[in-house]
C-alpha cells in the first residue's frame, strides 16, 4: 500500500472527500493512465486537488454531465483510467444513461467516485440529497457498488477501484464523517464485509455515514442491555458478501440493515434478496430513509428525524429483540 | 479538387457493392434502418476506404483512426462495410438479428470485431468522440476520430454539450459528420423539431461548418480532406443527404426509417441501386 500512509491526525484533520482527492493524487503519480474529470464540481468534490499537481490530467467539462460520462468512456476506450467526480445525484440520475449504455455495458474503466450521498448535502434539499443511488447503480450489470465508512475506508477503496478492472461506483458524502477506522490495516477487500464487533444476539449490517452509528449503537446495547450485537462494515453493496449475511442469518437470527438511503432498493434490499432466499426465518428491520423525500436539515438531525441514528438503531434494536419471531407457529394473527 | 475518376470509379462501385449488401442484410435480418443507412454509405464508403487508417489483421491497434457511429441504430449499415473490410466473414451478416448472433439493430463493441464503441442511445457519439480525441492528446496520438450523426440526433442536448467542450478544448482531431437527411421516425426534422438554423448552430458553437451533398463522392471527398487539416478550429460536416438514397420508392420518404422486404422486394432495390450508380457514373 505505497503512497496511502494517512495517520489518525490526517483523518482528523481530513475530511472524506479530501482524503479521496490525496488518494487519487497519489495513485495518478505512479500512475500515468489516470486521469480525473467532473463538471464544475473540482473543489466540492476535492478531485481538484488532482489538478494541483497534474493540471493537464484533470478535465473541467463545465456543467454538462452528460458530456462529462460519455467522455470519460470515450477516454477509457483509449486506455486511460477516468476518474469522474460529481454529485451522487448527477452521476447516477442526470447522466444515468451515459453511465449505464457507455460505461457499465461497454465495461469500461471507468471509477465513478460520487459525492454528497444520502442526506449529507442536508440543507440543500432533494434537488441534491440522493437517496436512491446504490438501488439504481446495484441495477447495473458489471459495476461494482461501494459505500466505504470514513474517510480511511474511502482512500482504501479508491485504490481497490484502480486495482480493479471494469467500471466502480464509489459513493461518499459531504465529508464531515464521524472516523471509524484508526488505521488501514484491517483487510478491506471489495465485497467482503469488516466485522467490527462481535455478537451473536442480533446482527447490525450497515454502509457509508450509517456504519459509525451501528457501532457505537453496539457499544451501548452491550455496555446497558447485555445485548451482544454483531457490527458488519458492508462496504460493498455489490458484490454483496452473501456469506456474512448467511452467517449472520445463522449464528444471530435478527438483522438490522441500516443505510443513509431510501430503505427501497439498496442495501436493505440486497441483504434482504439474500435472506429470504436462503429459506431462513430471521427476524429484519430495515433502517433508512423511510420512502419519502426528505426534510432538510443538518445530516445528522435527518438521520435522527427519520430514526436512523445511533437512537434510532438502539429502538430498533430493542423492538426485535422483543419479538418473538421464531416460536411464533401462528401465521393467522400476523395477516 | 475531387477524385481522380479511376478512384472515384472505385468508391462508387464499393458503395453499390454495400448498398446491396445492406439490402441482403435487411432481408436475412427480417428487418432493419435501412433508410438512414443508404443515406449514410457513402460517407461510410468514403471512410472506410479511402481516409481512415485502420488494419484489418490487428483491429486493437492503439493509433488507428476510430469511427465512432453514433446514428447507431444503422448497425445494418456499418456491419456490412466492416464485414467486408475483412473484420469477420460476410456469413455472419446472415446471422443479423437472430436470437443469440454476434450482430443485432445495434451494435456491441464487446462483440463485433472491428466496432470502436457500442453505439444506440443517441447523443452519445460526440462525449464519446471528445474522450477519445482529449485522451489521444493527452498520450501523443495523432489518430482521427469520426463521429457519424443523424441530424435528428442533434436534437439531443449531449450534442451541444459536446460540440461545446470539442471547441473549448480546440480538439481539430474530431470530426463530427451530420447524416442531413431531415427525416426522423416521426416525420420531417423540419415538422417534428425545428433545426434551423442548423449551420449556423454549429457555427455559433465555434466550428468550422463544411457543408456538401452528402452522395457526390467528389465534395464530401473534399470536405473530409479539409477537416483532416483542420488545426485551430475544429470542422464539421454537414452532408445533405436522401434517406433511402439508391432505392427510388425509398428516397427521401421518412416512412423508411425502418422497414423489411421480402425477396420480390429486395430484388427490385438491387435493380434499383444499378439504375442509380450508372446514373452517378455516367453523370
Amino acid at each position: 500500500m505505497g503512497g496511502l500512509n494517512y495517520t489518525m491526525l490526517d483523518t482528523a484533520k481530513l475530511s472524506t472527500a479530501e482524503l479521496y482527492g490525496k488518494t487519487l493524487t497519489d495513485l495518478a503519480e505512479d500512475h500515468p493512465e489516470i486521469v480525473g474529470l467532473t463538471a464544475d464540481l473540482a473543489k466540492s468534490t476535492k478531485i481538484g486537488v488532482l489538478g494541483e499537481k497534474f493540471p493537464e490530467r484533470l478535465f473541467n467539462l463545465g456543467i454538462a454531465e452528460q458530456n462529462l460520462f460519455g467522455t470519460a468512456a470515450g477516454m477509457a476506450l483509449n486506455g486511460l483510467v477516468p476518474f469522474v467526480s460529481t454529485f451522487a445525484i448527477f452521476t447516477t440520475m442526470r447522466a444515468l444513461d451515459q453511465v449505464h449504455t457507455d460505461i457499465c455495458y461497454q465495461n469500461l474503466n471507468v471509477k465513478m467516485i460520487a459525492t454528497h450521498a444520502g442526506l449529507s448535502f442536508g440543507q440543500a434539499g432533494s434537488t441534491h440529497h440522493c437517496t436512491e443511488d446504490l438501488s439504481i447503480m446495484r441495477a447495473m450489470a458489471n459495476c461494482k457498488v461501494i459505500a466505504p465508512a470514513d474517510g480511511m475506508e474511502t482512500a482504501l477503496a479508491v485504490r481497490a477501484a484502480y486495482e480493479t478492472p471494469g467500471p466502480v461506483y464509489i459513493r461518499i458524502n459531504r465529508g464531515f464523517d464521524q472516523k471509524v477506522y484508526d488505521n488501514m490495516d484491517y483487510g478491506f477487500e471489495i465485497g467482503k464485509a469488516v466485522e467490527l464487533h462481535e455478537g451473536t444476539d442480533l446482527t447490525i449490517i450497515a454502509c457509508g455515514s450509517a456504519v459509525w452509528s451501528a457501532r457505537e449503537a453496539a457499544n451501548v446495547l452491550e455496555q446497558v442491555d447485555g445485548i451482544r450485537a454483531r457490527v458488519l462494515d458492508m462496504h460493498t453493496i455489490k458484490p454483496l458478501d452473501k456469506e456474512a449475511v448467511l452467517s449472520a442469518v445463522h449464528d444471530t437470527r435478527r438483522i438490522i440493515t441500516v443505510e443513509d438511503h431510501n430503505i427501497v432498493g439498496g442495501l436493505g434490499s440486497a441483504v434482504a434478496e439474500v435472506m429470504a432466499e436462503s429459506g431462513k426465518a430471521c427476524a429484519f428491520k430495515r433502517l433508512g430513509v423511510p420512502d419519502t423525500f426528505s426534510i432538510i436539515g443538518l445530516h445528522e438531525d435527518l438521520m435522527a428525524h427519520y430514526g436512523y441514528d445511533i437512537n434510532g438503531i438502539l429502538k430498533t434494536a430493542r423492538e426485535l429483540m422483543g419479538a418473538d419471531f421464531e416460536e411464533d407457529n401462528d401465521w393467522d394473527d400476523e395477516i | 479538387m475531387g477524385l481522380e475518376r479511376e478512384e472515384y470509379l472505385r468508391l462508387d462501385n464499393k458503395a453499390r457493392e454495400l448498398r446491396k449488401l445492406i439490402i441482403d442484410t435487411v432481408v436475412w435480418a427480417g428487418s432493419g434502418h435501412v433508410g438512414g443507412a443508404l443515406s449514410s454509405i457513402d460517407i461510410l464508403t468514403l471512410l472506410y476506404y479511402k481516409y481512415m487508417n485502420i488494419d484489418v489483421d490487428n483491429p486493437g491497434w492503439e493509433d488507428r483512426d476510430r469511427f465512432i457511429l453514433s446514428k447507431g441504430h444503422i448497425g445494418v449499415g456499418l456491419a456490412p462495410v466492416l464485414a467486408d473490410k475483412g473484420f469477420f466473414s460476410k456469413e455472419l451478416l446472415e446471422t443479423y438479428n437472430h436470437t443469440g448472433s454476434s450482430l443485432g439493430m445495434h451494435l456491441d463493441k464487446n462483440k463485433v470485431v472491428g466496432l470502436d464503441a457500442s453505439t444506440g442511445s443517441l447523443g452519445h457519439g460526440l462525449p464519446l468522440s471528445l474522450g477519445l480525441g482529449l485522451s489521444a492528446r493527452l498520450k501523443g496520438q495523432s489518430f482521427k476520430t469520426y463521429c457519424l450523426m443523424g441530424d435528428g440526433e442533434c436534437d439531443e442536448g449531449s450534442v451541444w454539450e459536446a460540440a461545446m467542450a470539442i471547441s473549448h478544448y480546440k480538439l481539430t482531431s474530431v470530426i463530427p459528420i451530420v447524416d442531413r437527411n431531415r427525416c426522423m421516425i416521426d416525420g420531417r426534422t423540419s415538422d417534428v423539431m425545428t433545426l434551423e438554423p442548423f449551420a449556423d448552430k454549429w457555427r455559433s458553437f465555434g466550428f468550422e461548418v463544411l457543408e456538401v451533398d452528402g452522395h457526390d463522392l467528389h465534395s464530401l471527398s473534399d470536405a473530409i480532406e479539409t477537416a483532416r487539416m483542420a488545426s485551430v478550429k475544429p470542422a464539421v460536416i454537414i452532408a445533405n443527404t436522401k434517406k433511402g438514397c439508391g432505392v427510388e420508392f425509398m428516397t427521401d420518404d421518412y416512412r423508411y426509417h425502418y422497414a423489411g422486404f421480402d425477396v420480390d422486394k429486395a430484388e427490385e432495390c438491387r435493380v434499383e441501386i444499378d439504375r442509380y450508380h450508372e446514373m452517378r457514373i455516367n453523370g
